[in-house]
């Protein structure tokens, strides 16, 4: 079986549901001849005709408009926002009209859609390539926010993403689209949307992430074993709906948590967790919950981005942090 | 049958492909032929600047860069037609219009190279816009800078420019649409080079011309050829004579052809062919204002040669400045998000300094 990158996944995953649900529709902007200005949907077009695999003219509101209106006629559109700089004139069609519409029409029409975007810093791009939004969308009732961080977590929460009956954000970490390949049997499995991924045990810290810093996580836990410290790594995944139990569960375990994201600190996902686990788990926490994140700074131009993401060694000083406190 | 409205489109074009004169009454400004010669010298300029911009990102100096090659003409006779106290608001590879106006290349390179302090221009006007990536964005700001003039009674005109995959977007079509209603001196330019990275002019539209989206929203309009200076800067001295006037606001299309890669993150060979390429080498806006000039006896070989190099003593210059200057520090993050820096972010971006010093030993 062949090794692939998460990129190559997700291509995969589009592949393999086209191939087996003609509703499914992928529409966005060099999506069709171009395969993708990241080739995720490379070759897609030739398969399934151009007008399953739909070049859109340059209109996000189009694009996010006309996903409303195909999956409420009983197809299965997935979406590209070509980055996720570019998701903002989506934001009307996604948040007053996909998220809502099941709610609004009391189950009569329903949005079985996917929105997918390459997300995140640190490939060196131009301005508006390298944003982390996601906790714009985990506050809006109704969707669903994914993010995948491994090859194989890309196939299976992709193909569920596109399976699940109501609205779907998808963020695909571009950092990482071809860091590693690994084998992702295409059969069609798909991986469930309600939890959340324990990628390493520990006992002494619990390190909670998603996206690209998963990466950086597991880097951090290696670095914090060298010392004799125990850190379990979770991969939040799909961050809306959550699966607090997963982390709950662990933060009771090691009674510590770092919450690491490259969104901005403010208001970003990782204050509602940090929220959560002090509202559930408070008498289980032997020392306060730690953020490291993107400053509340905008992303800068690439020739500081590494100083705005979160590193290893900020990830390593406040695991140690949270054991500093006795 | 009764009528409810009738249109036509004016195509506009002095010289053909080979710098012949297609017709006769050519514009005032075109017969100053040390205007011309100064035109086609900042054409000539901006494509050096164009190969070395290119240059300098294949040996890794620079970020993702948008090349302007083939857009000379549109881009220097947009810009030449303004005065200085109007206001530009571009895209991302209309430099031919920035230097025009005092834009330098190092500027450029800072903001393809990384580096936020290429948008705050030395030389060129305060009141042009910065680069704009977000698609279509600009044409509201150029819109509401518009409004502004036209609410304090000022003879200045807004000018935007906006692609031919740009003119789909809602943003295009609001500016143009309050301009009409609110007779506001803008003038929209449209820069057909045919496809928006790898999706052709004929998917964005069903339109017969972009330049016709104008008449939806009341307004004068025109398609030119794009890679004819004498063209464009006729349409444009035009439209902004009617805005300056009071008359309101205009669209014209450029039609001219991108001729090289998206940007130098992409490969245009995966979506187009060699055959339409070579063909549109043959409309090069460049050798067909020099034959023009040439045979006018305003031009020839030695100028050209002499002028090559002083491009490109200017070009190593620019490219010196901009390999000497210096990262800007950590804490440039913070220090440009408010008119002052808010207590609550005093701590980050000490956090910020602490690290960077720690990690630089
Ligand atoms: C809102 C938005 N969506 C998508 C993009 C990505 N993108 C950058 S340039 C481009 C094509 C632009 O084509 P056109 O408007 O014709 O201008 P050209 O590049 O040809 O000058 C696209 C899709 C973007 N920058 N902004
Ligand atoms: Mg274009």
């Amino acid at each position: 079986m062949a090794q692939i990158t998460l990129i190559e996944a997700v291509t995969q995953a589009l592949a393999y549901e086209m191939a087996h649900d003609d509703s499914v529709v992928v529409l966005g902007e060099d999506v069709g001849v171009n395969g993708g200005v990241f080739r995720a949907t490379q070759g897609l077009q030739e398969k399934f005709g151009e007008l399953r695999v739909l070049d859109t003219p340059l209109d996000e509101t189009t694009i996010a408009g006309l996903t409303v209106g195909l999956a409420v006629q009983g197809m299965k559109p997935v979406a590209e926002a070509q980055f996720e700089g570019f998701i903002y004139p989506m934001m009307e069609q996604i948040a007053c009209h996909a998220a809502r519409l099941r709610h609004r029409t009391r189950g009569r029409m329903t949005v079985p859609a996917v929105w997918r975007a390459p997300w995140g810093g640190g490939i060196r791009a131009p301005e508006h390539h390298s944003e982390a939004n996601e906790h714009l969308f985990t506050n809006i009732p109704g969707l669903r926010v994914v993010l995948p961080s491994s090859p194989a977590r890309a196939y299976g929460l992709l193909l569920a993403a596109i399976r699940d009956p109501d609205p779907v954000m998808f963020f695909e970490p571009k950092r990482i689209y071809r860091q590693y390949k690994e084998e992702v049997p295409d059969d069609g499995e798909a991986l469930p949307l309600d939890v959340c991924f324990v990628l390493r045990d520990g006992t002494d810290v619990t390190l909670v992430t998603w996206g690209a810093q998963v990466k950086e996580a597991l880097e951090a836990a290696d670095a914090l074993a060298e010392e004799g410290i125990s850190a379990e790594v979770i991969d939040v995944a799909t961050l809306t709906p959550l699966d607090f139990d997963t982390i709950a569960e662990s933060v009771t375990k090691t009674g510590r948590c770092v919450i690491v994201h490259e969104a901005p600190r403010t208001a970003g996902f990782g204050a509602e967790i940090a929220a959560r686990l002090m509202e559930e788990c408070f008498y289980d926490l032997l020392a306060p919950v730690q953020r490291v994140t993107g400053y509340d700074t905008h992303i800068p131009l690439f020739r500081l981005e590494m100083k705005y993401l979160p590193s290893v060694e900020r990830i390593v000083d406040a695991a140690k942090r949270t054991l500093a406190v006795s | 049958m009764s009528i409810a409205a009738k249109f036509e489109i004016e195509y506009l074009q002095y010289l053909d492909k080979d710098g012949k004169e297609v017709r006769k009454d050519l514009p005032a400004f075109a017969k100053d032929l040390d205007q011309m010669v100064e035109l086609y010298k900042l054409m000539v300029s901006t494509r050096v600047f164009d190969a070395k911009s290119v240059a300098l990102q294949r040996t890794g100096k620079l970020g993702t860069y948008a090349s302007c090659l083939g857009h000379e003409a549109a881009h220097v006779g947009i810009g030449s037609a303004m005065k200085r106290e109007d206001s530009l608001a571009v895209s991302y590879r209309e430099y031919g219009a920035q230097l025009y106006r005092g834009v330098q290349p190092r500027e450029v390179y800072m903001y393809w190279g990384g580096d936020e302090r290429g948008n705050d221009f030395a030389k060129a006007p305060k009141h042009d816009f910065a680069w704009c990536v977000p698609i279509g964005t600009q044409c509201l700001h150029a819109a509401g800078s518009a409004l502004a003039f036209k609410i304090r009674n000022e003879k200045r005109v807004a000018v935007c420019t906006i692609g031919d995959g740009g003119s789909s977007k809602g943003d295009f079509y609001g500016a143009i649409n309050v301009a009409g209603a609110q007779k506001l001196p803008l003038v929209a330019v449209i820069v057909n080079n045919q496809w928006a990275i790898s999706v052709p002019r004929k998917i964005q539209s069903g339109a017969e011309t972009l330049a016709q989206k104008a008449i939806a929203a009341g307004l004068p309009t025109i398609q030119v050829d794009g890679n004819d200076i004498i063209a464009v800067r006729k349409a444009m001295e035009d439209a902004l004579d009617r805005a300056r006037n009071g008359e309101g606001a205009s669209v014209i299309e450029a039609v001219t052809y991108r001729l090289g890669d998206h940007t130098t993150a992409d490969d245009a060979r995966r979506y187009r062919g060699e055959d339409e390429v070579k063909e549109a080498w043959t409309k090069d806006p460049v050798p067909r204002l020099r034959k023009w000039l040439e045979a006018k006896g305003a031009w020839d070989e030695t100028k050209e040669k002499a002028w090559l190099a002083e491009c490109d003593d200017w070009m190593d210059k620019e490219v010196d400045a901009y390999l000497q200057t210096k990262t800007q520090p950590v804490e440039a993050m913070f220090d440009y998000l408010y008119a002052e820096l808010p207590a609550d972010l005093v701590a980050q971006r000490q956090q910020a300094i602490d690290l960077d010093r720690k990690s630089h030993g």
